[in-house]
């Protein structure tokens, strides 16, 4: 004990560093409790960042400062980042479930966690000395000089296997995470060609939005009849399940707009794909007086019944775009 | 003021973490609790090097900064892995060897 004490060069810090401890430390404690209770990953991730910043100016006024830098480059800036990298692949929006698998286990979780804490305060209580050191000896030649003189004397095994744990580490991650094509990916020829193999959606798909109100490409486009087409949106999209709802007054918007449109060409006023061939039906019956209907009166009756509904098809089609 | 408050203050951040790590289901939120263990054993290493006058206590938390960074690289490695083949990145979906 009386070796120690003549050891012992000061018993206190300064009052700055007091004052330091006092407002950071507490930051410190609220950013850990953010980084275990917050439901948001990316606010976890955010807290945990904030703590990390906070310990390395704990670092640099304990007297490491070399320490104190590579906390910020390395923890700050390298690994919260890759861990943020992470969380936006596998999804922000992913959040705890709140569903308890085993019963009782996170109050078992946090008595556990506490006995933990108090256990480990009481044992440093116990182990309190009152006086201590202080680097002042030590970082006399500095810090970095000093740390690198026993990097490369007495730890330098230890500093080389490092070197090769970082490389496996390296090799490690990208073997995990690479994955081998098993087929070659289809050229865009070979995609038109299957196309018309398949002989299902030659043309290219249709244009989402409703009626140029909108833009938007989670927005589905409607059919004739007034119906969201699912086809309008991109695959990605519906698989993500981020396809917009149109909105039930759109689709009175237009559908009221079809009626008032029909009313104005004196059709009955029931749209539809029925409808639409009963309007053509009668478009054809009065075909004399309508602008187009003289010319092509004469072909569809050359032609004969099919003709003449072909024709009604596409007069449908005009009446309902 | 003694510097056994930052032995406190890492003490209570290590508790933190360990609750995190028995708490939480989201296998990144429970890696980054993992992560503030480290940072708190960390700091309770610079202290007692700061304590007892000599370098080596900053040369081992420099040590597990070096091992927490691989062990950064590889466990997210393996997460985005098992989240690619369960689409869930929950530690209680993970339960079969083989899916």
């Amino acid at each position: 004990m009386s070796a120690l004490a003549s050891l012992a060069a000061e018993t206190s810090t300064s009052t700055g560093e007091a004052a330091q401890f006092w407002l950071l430390g507490p930051l410190a404690l609220l950013g850990g409790l953010g980084t275990v209770l917050m439901r948001r990953a990316v606010y976890s991730a955010l807290c945990l960042a904030g703590t990390m910043v906070i310990l390395a100016l704990f670092y640099l006024s304990n007297g490491a400062y070399f320490l104190g830098m590579v906390q910020i480059v390395v923890y700050t800036g390298a690994v919260m980042m890759l861990f943020l990298f992470v969380l936006m692949l596998v999804g922000v929006s992913s959040t705890d479930s709140l569903k308890e698998t085993l019963k009782g286990q996170q109050w078992l979780a946090a008595a556990c966690g506490l006995g933990l804490g108090l256990l480990l305060v009481s044992g440093i209580g116990q182990a309190s000395t009152g006086s201590f050191t202080g680097l002042g000896q030590a970082n006399s030649g500095g810090n970095v000089q000093g740390l690198a003189s026993l990097l490369f004397t007495r730890y330098v095994v230890a500093f080389e296997v490092t070197g090769v744990l970082l490389t496996i580490a390296a090799v490690g991650a990208t073997l995990l995470t690479h994955r081998e094509r098993l087929e070659r990916a289809k050229s865009q020829r070979e995609q038109a060609e299957a196309r018309v193999r398949e002989n299902k959606h030659l043309p290219p798909l249709p244009a989402p939005g409703v009626y140029a109100r909108h833009n938007a490409v989670d927005l589905p486009g409607l059919l004739p009849d007034g119906s969201p087409s699912e086809l309008t949106v991109n695959p990605t999209l519906r698989a993500r399940g981020q396809m917009r709802e149109v909105h039930r007054d759109a689709l009175a918007a237009v559908r009221a707009l079809e009626q008032r449109t029909n009313r104005h060409h004196g059709r009955p006023e029931n749209p539809g794909i029925p409808a639409g061939q009963t309007n053509g039906n009668g478009a054809n019956g009065n075909g004399a007086d309508g602008v187009n209907g003289k010319g092509l009166a004469g072909s569809s009756a050359a032609d004969g019944p099919a003709g003449a509904a072909d024709e009604a098809a596409t007069d449908a089609e005009e009446a309902r775009k | 003021m003694n510097p056994e408050n930052y032995l406190y203050l890492s003490a209570l951040l290590f508790t933190l973490g360990a609750c995190g790590v028995l708490l939480r289901r989201n296998a990144i939120v429970v890696f980054m609790c993992v992560e503030l263990m480290l940072n708190a054993a960390n700091l309770a290493l610079v202290t007692f090097s700061r304590m007892h006058g000599n370098l080596d206590g900053q040369i081992l938390a420099f040590f597990v900064m070096v091992v927490a960074a691989a062990e950064v690289v590889v466990g997210l490695a393996i997460i985005v892995t098992v989240y690619r083949s369960r689409h869930s990145a929950s530690v209680d979906d993970a339960s079969l060897m083989k899916l």
